[in-house]
C-alpha cells in the first residue's frame, strides 16, 4: 500500500501515470500519422476552414492550448489573484466538506 | 388519449406534499413525481395550450414547440436521476428543493408570454436557495444569502426591462426582441446575470461549491440552461452574444487549472460550456442554434455526471479539494468508471458531447469565423483538460490520499449508471434519440465523418499527452490550499465595504446630530423657557435690590423666590400690574411714532 502522507503545506505534487504512457504516445503518433495519410492521399475530410486541412492541426493545436492554458494560469493568474483559503471568511472553522449524509 | 398536465404543476404539487410524508412512502412518492412527469411529457402536443387571463394580460403557460420540448425533456431526465440520486437520505428539504426547482425550470421553457416566464424565473431563485441550504453548513447558509442577493438584484434588473419594454409599446409576447433601448438592454443584462456571463457571473462559482451534494445536480442543471434557452429566444442572432461567448469559454479556464476544490473545477468547466452555447446564440444560424440546443441537452447529461461522481466522493469522504483526495478508485472504482464516462463524455465520440457540441464548432467554421472558431478549440481542449482529466485524476487516481472509504450507495450508482447510459445511446445514436428533438428539422448535420472522428480522437489524446507530459516535468501547477480572487470580490468584499462606508458616514452624522441637537440645542431651549423668564426678571430687580440695600443673603432668597414663584406661575398681582403696565406704556409710545 503506497504511504498516505499529505505533505504539511497542503501541497501535492501528484505522480505522473507512468504505467499507460508509451501507449499513449503511440496512439497520438497513430494518428497523427493517420492524418498524415490522409492529407497524401487527398482523402475529402470535408473540412470549413484552410487551417483544418493541415496535417496534424487538431493535435498540435490541443497539445499548444493545453500548454498555453496552464503556463498563463500558472506563471499569470495565480500570482495575481491568489489569496489565502480563509481570505473571506477569517472565522470559518467548520470542517470544509460536511456531508449532509 | 388522456390530456396532459401543465409539467410544472406535477412537480410543484409534488413538491409540496413531499414535506408531509414519511418513510419509505416519502420516497416512493418523490421518485414517483419524476416518472409521472416523463409519461405526462409524450402527452404534451406541439401547439399553445393552457391559457389563463389575468388582469388585461394572456398568460400562455404551456407553449410546446421544439425549443421548449427539449429542455422540458432534459429537464425531466435530470429530474428523474437527480431525485434518484438523493433518495437514500430521504430528507424532505432536500426532495421539495429539487421538486421545485425543476418544477419552475419547465415552467419558464414553457412559458408563452414574458410575464409567466418572470414568475417561474424567480422561483427558479428559491429552488436554488433550498439546494443551498440543504447542505446545512453555516458557510452554505452564508452562501445562500449571497446567491439570494444577486439573484434578487438579478430579478430587479429584469423586472425594470420588462416594465420598460412594455410601457415603450412592447408586447408581452416570449419572442424575439430588439436590443435596441433601455428596457431590451436590462432584459438582456438579466437574463445574463443568470447565464453566468464574464463579472456578473461570479455568483456561480462563488456557490455551487456550496451547494448540497445532491442540490448541486439542480443548480448544474436549470438556472444557467434555463438562462440559455431565454437568450436563444429572445436574442438570437445578437453579435455581441458571440464575443460574450467567447469571453465564458476562455476566461474561466485559467481560474479551473489553479483551483483546488473539484466542485469549482466543475463550476468553472460549466461557464465554459455555456459559452459555447452563447457562441451557438449569438451566431444565429440555423445549425448554430440547433447546436445550442444539442449541446444543452448533452452538457447536462455529462455535467450531472461528474457532479454526482464527485458528489458520492463528497459524500464518502468529506471532501472534495484536490489536495485532501487521490487513489480513490481502489475504495470507490465504480464511481470512477462512472466519473470517466462522464469525463468521455464531454467530446470523445460515442458520447453526446461529441454530437452536441460539435455542431456549434462546426458552424462557427462554416460561417468563416476563424477567430471564434480557435477560441473554441481552445475552450474545448482546456474544458477537456480539466473537467475531463484534471477532475478525475486528482480524485480517483494520482496520489494516494490515504482515504479508504465504502463505494457509494446504490441509489447514487444507479442514478450515474442511468446518465452514463442515456449519454452513450444519445452519442451514439443521435439521428434516433437527439436530432429529431431539434428546433429546427430542415438543417442535417452528421457528426460521425471519419475526418471528424479521427480530428476529434487526436485532439483528446493530446489533451492527454500534454497533461501527463506537464505532470512528468513539474510544469504543471501544485494544487494549493487558497481562495483566488474572482468578480465575486465585487460584493463578497465591496458589500461589506460599503456597509462600512455607510456605517462610518451616516452613522457619524447620526451622532454628531445627537450630541450637537439633543445634547445640546434641545436641553438649551428648554432651560431657556423654564428659567429664562425668572432670570430675566432678576436681571431686571438686581439694581433695585441693590438701591434698597438688601444683604447678599436677602438678595440670594429673594432670587430664589423669583425661582420658585415663576416655576410655579404665582407672582403677587402688584408685580404682575406693574410689569402690564410698563408694558403698555411701552405699548402706547411705540404707537406715536
Amino acid at each position: 500500500m503506497p504511504s498516505p502522507k499529505p505533505s504539511p503545506g497542503g501541497k501535492s505534487a501528484p505522480p505522473a501515470p507512468r504505467k499507460y504512457f508509451k501507449l499513449l504516445v503511440a496512439a497520438c503518433g497513430f494518428f497523427l500519422l493517420l492524418d498524415l495519410v490522409f492529407r497524401l492521399t487527398g482523402f475529402d475530410k470535408h473540412p470549413y476552414l484552410k487551417w483544418e486541412q493541415w496535417p496534424g492541426f487538431y493535435g498540435i493545436g490541443a497539445f499548444a492550448a493545453c500548454i498555453l492554458l496552464v503556463t498563463i494560469s500558472r506563471f499569470v493568474v495565480r500570482p495575481l489573484v491568489k489569496r489565502d483559503e480563509d481570505y473571506y471568511e477569517k472565522s470559518s472553522s467548520e470542517p470544509g466538506g460536511k456531508s449532509d449524509a | 388519449m388522456p390530456e396532459a398536465a401543465p409539467p410544472f404543476l406535477i412537480y410543484l404539487l409534488g413538491a409540496l406534499i413531499v414535506p408531509f410524508l414519511r418513510g419509505r412512502f416519502r420516497q416512493v412518492f418523490a421518485l414517483a413525481i419524476p416518472v409521472i412527469g416523463f409519461v405526462n411529457f409524450y402527452l404534451i402536443d406541439k401547439g399553445v395550450h393552457w391559457k389563463v387571463d389575468l388582469l388585461e394580460f394572456e398568460l400562455i403557460l404551456g407553449r410546446a414547440d421544439g425549443w421548449s420540448l427539449i429542455f422540458t425533456h432534459i429537464f425531466t431526465v435530470v429530474s428523474f436521476v437527480g431525485i434518484l440520486y438523493i433518495l437514500r437520505d430521504n430528507v424532505a428539504l432536500d426532495l421539495s428543493a429539487g421538486l421545485l426547482y425543476a418544477g419552475s425550470a419547465m415552467g419558464a421553457v414553457m412559458a408563452g408570454d414574458l410575464i409567466t416566464l418572470f414568475f417561474f424565473w424567480e422561483m427558479l431563485t428559491l429552488g436554488a436557495v433550498l439546494c443551498l441550504l440543504a447542505r446545512r453548513t453555516p458557510s452554505s447558509g452564508r452562501a445562500a444569502k449571497r446567491y439570494l442577493l444577486v439573484h434578487v438584484f438579478g430579478g430587479v434588473v429584469l423586472l425594470a426591462g420588462l416594465v420598460l419594454h412594455l410601457a415603450a409599446g412592447g408586447s408581452t409576447a416570449f419572442d424575439k426582441i430588439e436590443l435596441s433601448g433601455v428596457g431590451p438592454w436590462l432584459i438582456f443584462l438579466g437574463f445574463g446575470i443568470n447565464c453566468a456571463w464574464p463579472i456578473v457571473g461570479a455568483w456561480l462559482t462563488d456557490t455551487y461549491p456550496e451547494a448540497s451534494v445532491g442540490g448541486l445536480i439542480f443548480m448544474a442543471t436549470f438556472t444557467t440552461k434555463t438562462a440559455v434557452y431565454v437568450l436563444a429566444r429572445t436574442f438570437p442572432g445578437e453579435p455581441v452574444l458571440l464575443w460574450i461567448g467567447v469571453a465564458m469559454v476562455v476566461l474561466p479556464l485559467f481560474y479551473a487549472a489553479i483551483e483546488n476544490d473539484l466542485r469549482r473545477v466543475l463550476a468553472y468547466c460549466l461557464i465554459n460550456q455555456v459559452g459555447f452555447m452563447v457562441v451557438g446564440i449569438g451566431l444565429g444560424t440555423t445549425l448554430s442554434l440547433n447546436g445550442t440546443a444539442a449541446h444543452a441537452y448533452c452538457h447536462v447529461l455529462y455535467k450531472a455526471l461528474l457532479f454526482m461522481a464527485i458528489g458520492s466522493v463528497l459524500y464518502r469522504t468529506g471532501k472534495s479539494k484536490a489536495t485532501e483526495l487521490g487513489g480513490l478508485v481502489r475504495s470507490m472504482p465504480v464511481t470512477c468508471l462512472f466519473c470517466c464516462i462522464g469525463a468521455l463524455s464531454i467530446s470523445a465520440p460515442l458520447f453526446a458531447g461529441f454530437v452536441g457540441k460539435s455542431m456549434i464548432i462546426s458552424a462557427t467554421a462554416s460561417g468563416g469565423y476563424g477567430t471564434v472558431f480557435l477560441a473554441l478549440l481552445f475552450g474545448a481542449a482546456g474544458a477537456f483538460l480539466m473537467a475531463g482529466i484534471k477532475v478525475p485524476y486528482f480524485a480517483f487516481f494520482g496520489r494516494d490520499s490515504g482515504l479508504r472509504c465504502e463505494e457509494a450507495p446504490l441509489n447514487q450508482l444507479l442514478a450515474m449508471g442511468t446518465i452514463a447510459v442515456v449519454s452513450l445511446l444519445v452519442g451514439t445514436l443521435p439521428h434516433q434519440l437527439l436530432y429529431p428533438m431539434l428546433p429546427d428539422l430542415s438543417v442535417s448535420y452528421e457528426p460521425y465523418t471519419v475526418g471528424h472522428v479521427t480530428d476529434q480522437i487526436l485532439f483528446l489524446l493530446s489533451c492527454g499527452l500534454a497533461f501527463v507530459l506537464m505532470l512528468r516535468a513539474g510544469w504543471y501547477p501544485a494544487e494549493i490550499r487558497a481562495t483566488n480572487l474572482d468578480a465575486d470580490w465585487l460584493y463578497r468584499k465591496g458589500g461589506p465595504f460599503i456597509y462600512r462606508l455607510a456605517d462610518k458616514s451616516l452613522n457619524a452624522i447620526n451622532a454628531a446630530v445627537a450630541r450637537g441637537f439633543l445634547g445640546r440645542f434641545v436641553p438649551g431651549v428648554t432651560n431657556f423657557f423654564e428659567s429664562g423668564g425668572p432670570r430675566l426678571a432678576c436681571f431686571v430687580m438686581t439694581p433695585l435690590w441693590a438701591i434698597q440695600r438688601l444683604t447678599p443673603e436677602e438678595t440670594d432668597a429673594a432670587r430664589h423666590s423669583v425661582f420658585r414663584r415663576a416655576k410655579h406661575g404665582a407672582f403677587p398681582i402688584g408685580i404682575t400690574a406693574f410689569f402690564a403696565v410698563i408694558l403698555l406704556g411701552l405699548l402706547s409710545l411705540l404707537m406715536r411714532f
